[in-house]
């Protein structure tokens, strides 16, 4: 008589769906927080070991008679990554400047130049590159892949990558004269 | 009879660049107007000037874009193909609607579902407090003899054992 008169107790989400929602929940979350700390963080940071990447190269600016470039491979050498674009006129100051330190660093061969392409088309790239008569290994930057790892924020921007394959330097914007690239590279010669 | 032998030659030579001329221009095609380069331009968004179609974007890097769509329409390249060159190169962010993958679609359908449904059931607690406050009483109070026989016997238990 009296257990008859217990209700039963109400039935609410089942557990099953209720995990589930939450751990869709908790995930979607996530993704937003990380979507939102990459978005205010800046640049790679000096100190990190640079990751494998792959620049496949414009032809006639092959590298070592090579039509892509691992950065891995360039372990040893201190490379100097660019990232460039022919509708950059920022990077018109720069050229000249680049090419310049390439070509007095290039017969040491401890010294590799990367020209990164980036967001851009290559009949205009290659207008771009004979004007400054540039010669060091330059290539597309595919699907923004190397510039979304660097997280650049803009064009031009250039790395210094030391021997060990440790980011040294980071360089915002144009550099204004040829010592300015010495100051950067010289030191991780040492 | 030498110039018989002339004209021939000349003729054979008139035939072979007419052909050369006509195989370029075919491959060549006509120029693509302006509205055949903005149609496939406004499928697509440069990753410099974020939020803006490529077709009424005024930067310089877009226009680059825009000759190129005009340069392979020329080169007779379907629109699935000068699509699919951009995501190669500059990735599928470029693409004003994203490719037809499930997950594109799925996703957010699953996450607005479950967001109504969360947010029923809240406006449910929330419109009928008060019945279901009264619903809770009701079996608390129907419970309570039930609880009470039990109440007596774990308590006639206990002194047993004392």
């Amino acid at each position: 008589m009296t257990e008859s008169t217990i209700s039963a107790p109400r039935r609410g989400v089942p557990i099953w769906a209720q995990i589930i929602i939450w751990v869709f929940l908790v995930g979607l979350l996530a993704i937003v927080a990380v979507g939102l700390s990459r978005a205010q963080q800046g640049t790679v940071q000096p100190g990190q070991v640079i990751d494998n990447f792959t620049l496949p190269i414009y032809s006639g600016y092959e590298w070592d008679g090579k039509s892509e470039i691992n950065i891995e491979e360039l372990r040893g050498k201190v490379v100097v990554i660019n990232f460039w674009a022919s509708w950059c006129k920022p990077c018109e100051q720069e050229a000249t400047e680049l090419q310049t330190a390439w070509k007095e660093y290039e017969p040491s061969g401890k010294v590799v130049f990367l020209g990164v392409d980036y967001v851009d088309t290559e009949p205009e790239a290659r207008v771009y590159l004979k004007k400054f008569r540039v010669s060091y290994p330059n290539g597309p930057d595919l699907a923004t892949r190397i510039s979304q790892y660097f997280r650049i924020k803009g064009v031009p921007e250039t790395y210094f990558v030391d021997k060990n394959g440790v980011l040294q330097n980071v360089q915002i914007g144009p550099f204004t004269s040829i010592d300015q690239i010495r100051a950067q590279i010289d030191p991780l010669l040492k | 009879m030498r110039s018989s032998r002339i004209t021939f030659y000349a003729l054979l030579l008139a035939l072979i660049l007419a052909g050369l001329w006509t195989n370029s221009a075919s491959t060549q095609g006509p120029t693509p107007t302006d509205d055949e380069v903005n149609r496939i331009a406004k499928q697509l968004y440069c990753p410099v000037c974020e939020s803006t179609p490529l077709d009424v974007c005024p930067t310089e890097a877009c226009r680059h874009w825009r000759d190129l769509i005009r340069t392979m329409l020329a080169e007779s390249k379907s629109e699935t193909e000068i699509k699919q060159y951009f995501v190669e190169q500059y990735g599928a962010r470029v693409l004003a609607e994203p490719p037809n993958r499930l997950i594109s679609y799925l996703v957010p359908t699953v996450a607005i579902l479950l967001g109504a449904f969360m947010l029923l059931r809240g406006f449910q607690k929330w419109i009928k407090p008060s019945m279901m406050e009264s619903n809770l009483e009701n079996s608390k109070r129907e419970a309570k003899p039930f609880q009470d026989v039990y109440i007596a016997k774990l308590e006639e238990e206990l002194k047993k054992r004392k």
